[in-house]
């Protein structure tokens, strides 16, 4: 797929990946050999009939095959960009095994893009229930359940905090690889579906759950407040100006486009020499960022091996063909301020990697006495996030996990009758897809729950 | 979209803004603050709660014309709308009947005092108030302030009304007793209060304003050092125990954007607010 070429892309926000033109789509649609019994479904968290719209793209017939996305996936164009598809439904692919794999979230992508290029159709609802529902939180898994339940012809308000639309796809995810306009394209189909969106509504402040229930007439919710709160590393000069948690970078670059101020209000400061703690996604969006704001040098910097980041290959290797530099096996033990409170060095100690620890990855050690100084003026902890807990807080009777997350079956069915939860805020930091995913459930769930309480 | 109803100038540079918003009003306690967008391209600016009345369905903050969102805000008329608001956020302060209470507030929080001391009336208490301004123009709300407190003093910095400064403050403690002190305002001011109260361990709540964006625990920017914890502002706070608040590290972090705060009001000044009149 057509890219930005490398020293243009870091200095600009622009999407990095082009999308296929049509004749690119049409010759990978071809490759796909329409397997009898496909895996590359059995990889898709949302079990979109890959083959299925695949011979459609084939023959041309772009409408049906977004339709056929749609029936299980909502988010089409995100989906398309930002989802795992290396470890997910292209891992499984069977030409993968002798080759490469089919790139189906690049047709996905290209599916997305022609339908919004030319204008969403709107599904028809189902006839109304008379029932409502609260869909808390409007990022991939609040928005999923929501357009869901719309369908099945119940009443849907999404209350989120901020006041932008879209969870970490709007105040997380970059810009150059997740344009935000696309997102709003997406949220306003849901609007379509009859959606109703409240923004600057912190459940847990402006109402709680149970108020919700029992006071504004809600006959079920659903819980997608996803994982928003960072972790830092405890380590002394953390709270030193030029210290940001990578959600505090993210929010001030994404969502309020502080890489447009003066003209957008809010500010950022990014020095020379940027260290971003990390090597997540996360880290490599904060990396990323920090070079395309006017960074000299951005290091990631890393306690294991190149094997054992997390975060997809693809952005891996972006990020490292923009420039940004890897300093791997290495943890930062304290942070070294100016006499204005501003850090001005970063003290790290190289790490080896001794046996297997509980997630099956080597555990780093520190090697001993190899401490060494690195100048940096500014820092981006990037090591996880936890799920916000304002609600649990507030929710007398929801049962959490140790972890601070809620505790939910399959179906996303909560301790408390008639409330739901899934995304982040049950699983942990994990993916837009599988967040999606833990969307449908619910809604399933939900509708299942309202239609026999009749 | 939230409409202002009621504009009012305080004192030079301090407004009153009265906004319909009926359900953060039903929803507000005393020591909770709101995050307000004006628009697309604006900043997320937290202001105080000073005020709400549920059958109306507003709230009131008053708010300091200092950079160039709260000067924006400024021009702003009754009838008007900001664009987002989110609230209340933080935690309500905590009210009940401890007995002496002596309540220290300066500048714009003069605002917000009012409505803690007439809970803290109403849950029972003696309440001794402190009003203090860096001049006696920037005071406001002196007579509502009278009015409710069982005694009253103003202060100003060049001592041009009342006394000159908080050190009288020094006497007043060491003649009688107090139960718990409340300190809201600039952050020299929290530090010199809670300065006064320890020799005498009397419990001291400050209300803090470290920077914020989210306001709701997912950014950290607002985080400060209490009892050498890391607690979020936002979420943990805003009121904490002054006694254990590591004041030097707030004031840094309250610096942090200063160059691009004066930047980013400098070319606003430049460019005119677009009414005709700059
Ligand atoms: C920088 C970054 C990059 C990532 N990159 C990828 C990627 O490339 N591919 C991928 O698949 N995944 C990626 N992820 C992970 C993915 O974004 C998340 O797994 C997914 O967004 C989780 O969805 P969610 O709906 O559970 O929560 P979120 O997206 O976190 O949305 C939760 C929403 O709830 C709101 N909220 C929280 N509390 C309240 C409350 N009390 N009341 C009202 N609203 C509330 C929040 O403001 C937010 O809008 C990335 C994550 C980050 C942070
Ligand atoms: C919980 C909380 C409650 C607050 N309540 C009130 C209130 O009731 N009335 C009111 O007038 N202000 C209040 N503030 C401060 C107010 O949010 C800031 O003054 C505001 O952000 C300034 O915005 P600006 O764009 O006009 O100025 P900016 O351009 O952002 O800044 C101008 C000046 O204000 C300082 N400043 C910026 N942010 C803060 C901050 N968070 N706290 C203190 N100083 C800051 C800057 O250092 C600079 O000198 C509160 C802050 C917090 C965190
Ligand atoms: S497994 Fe690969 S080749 Fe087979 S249907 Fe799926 S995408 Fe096509
Ligand atoms: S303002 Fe972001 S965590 Fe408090």
């Amino acid at each position: 797929m057509p890219k930005q070429p490398p020293e243009v892309r870091r200095h600009n926000f622009n999407e990095v990946a082009l999308g296929y033109t049509e004749e690119q789509a049409l010759e990978e649609a071809d490759r796909c050999l329409q397997c009898p019994k496909p895996q590359c479904v059995k990889g898709c968290p949302v079990e979109v009939d890959i083959p299925a719209f695949i011979k459609l793209l084939r023959e041309g017939k772009y409408e049906e095959g977004i339709r056929k996305i749609k029936e299980k996936n909502s988010l089409p164009a995100i989906c398309g960009r930002v989802c795992p598809q290396e470890e997910q439904c292209q891992k499984m692919c069977v030409l993968g095994k002798v080759g490469d794999s089919v790139s189906i979230g690049r047709l996905e992508r290209f599916l997305a893009d022609w339908e919004r290029a030319k204008g969403f159709t709107i599904p028809e609802r189902a006839p109304p229930t008379g029932k409502r529902v609260a869909v808390i939180g409007a990022g991939p898994a609040g928005l999923t359940a929501a357009a869901d339940l719309a369908k099945l012809g119940h009443e849907v308000v999404i209350f989120e905090a901020l006041h932008l639309p879209g969870g970490v796809l709007v105040y997380g995810i970059p810009e150059f690889r997740l344009p935000k306009s696309i997102v709003q394209a997406e949220v306003d189909y849901i609007k379509k579906l009859g959606v109703e969106l409240k923004l600057g509504y912190l459940i847990g402040r402006t109402y709680t759950i149970p108020e919700l229930l029992k006071e504004e007439g809600f006959d079920a919710v659903f819980i997608g407040t996803g994982a928003g709160l960072p972790q830092f590393l405890g380590v002394p000069g953390e709270n030193l100006g030029g210290i940001y948690s990578a959600n505090e970078f993210l929010i001030r670059v994404n969502l309020m486009k502080s890489y447009a101020f003066p003209e957008y209000d809010t500010p950022i400061r990014v020095g020379r020499h940027v260290a971003v703690i990390g090597g997540g996604n996360v880290a490599m969006d904060a990396a990323r960022s920090a070079l395309r704001l006017g960074a000299e040098q951005v290091y990631i910097v890393y306690r294991r091996s190149r094997d054992e980041m997390p975060a997809r290959k693809e952005e891996i290797e972006n990020a490292e063909e923009e420039g940004v530099i890897f300093k791997l096996l290495t943890n930062p033990t304290r942070f070294i301020g100016d006499e204005k409170g501003w850090v001005k060095q970063m003290e790290c100690i190289r790490m080896e990697l001794g046996p297997p620890d509980e997630s099956g990855r080597r555990r780093p050690v520190p090697v001993k006495d190899s401490e060494f100084l690195m100048d940096v003026d500014t820092v981006i902890i990037a090591i996880g996030r936890t799920p916000n807990p304002i609600i649990q807080r507030t929710t007398e009777g929801l049962a959490v996990t140790k972890w601070g997350t809620i505790m939910a079956d399959e179906n996303g069915k909560t301790s408390l009758e008639g409330v739901y939860a899934g995304g982040d805020i049950v699983t942990g930091e994990a993916t837009v897809i599988s967040a999606m995913g833990a969307g449908k459930r619910a809604a399933r769930a939900i509708h299942e729950y309202l239609m026999s309480k009749r | 979209m939230y409409e202002i109803v009621k504009v009012e100038e305080l004192a030079p540079k301090i407004k009153l803004f009265e906004v319909y918003a009926p359900d953060i009003a039903e929803k507000s306690r005393p020591g909770q603050f709101i995050i307000i967008i004006t628009g697309e391209k604006g900043e997320r600016v937290p202001l105080t709660i000073a005020g709400y009345d549920v059958k109306k369905g507003t709230i009131t903050f008053v708010f300091n014309e200092v950079g160039k969102t709260t000067r924006q805000l400024g021009m702003m008329k009754k009838g008007e709308c900001i664009w987002n608001i989110t609230g209340p956020l933080g935690n309500p302060s905590e009210i009940r009947n401890f007995g002496k209470v002596l309540c220290v507030a300066g500048g714009v929080m003069i605002a917000p005092m009012l409505l803690q001391v007439k809970a803290l009336r109403e849950a029972g208490n003696t309440v001794v108030t402190v009003m203090g301004a860096r001049i006696k123009e920037l005071l406001f709300f002196k007579e509502e302030m009278k009015a409710l407190s069982h005694r009253f003093y103003v202060a100003t910095d060049d001592g041009s009304e009342g006394y000159k400064g908080l050190s009288f403050l020094k006497d007043v403690l060491a003649s009688e007793k107090f139960d718990r002190c409340i300190a809201m305002g600039p952050v020299a001011m929290l530090q010199t209060v809670c300065g006064l109260t320890k020799p005498y361990k009397i419990p001291t709540i400050v209300a803090l304003m470290p920077i914020m964006v989210d306001g709701m625990g997912m950014c950290g920017v607002c985080r400060v050092s209490v009892g050498g914890q890391m607690k979020f502002g936002c979420v943990d706070g805003p009121e904490f125990d002054g006694h254990l608040v590591d004041f030097e590290e707030l004031i840094k972090r309250q610096r942090m954007f200063l160059p691009e705060e004066r930047l980013s009001a400098l070319l606003w000044e430049l460019g005119g607010c677009g009414c005709g009149a700059s």
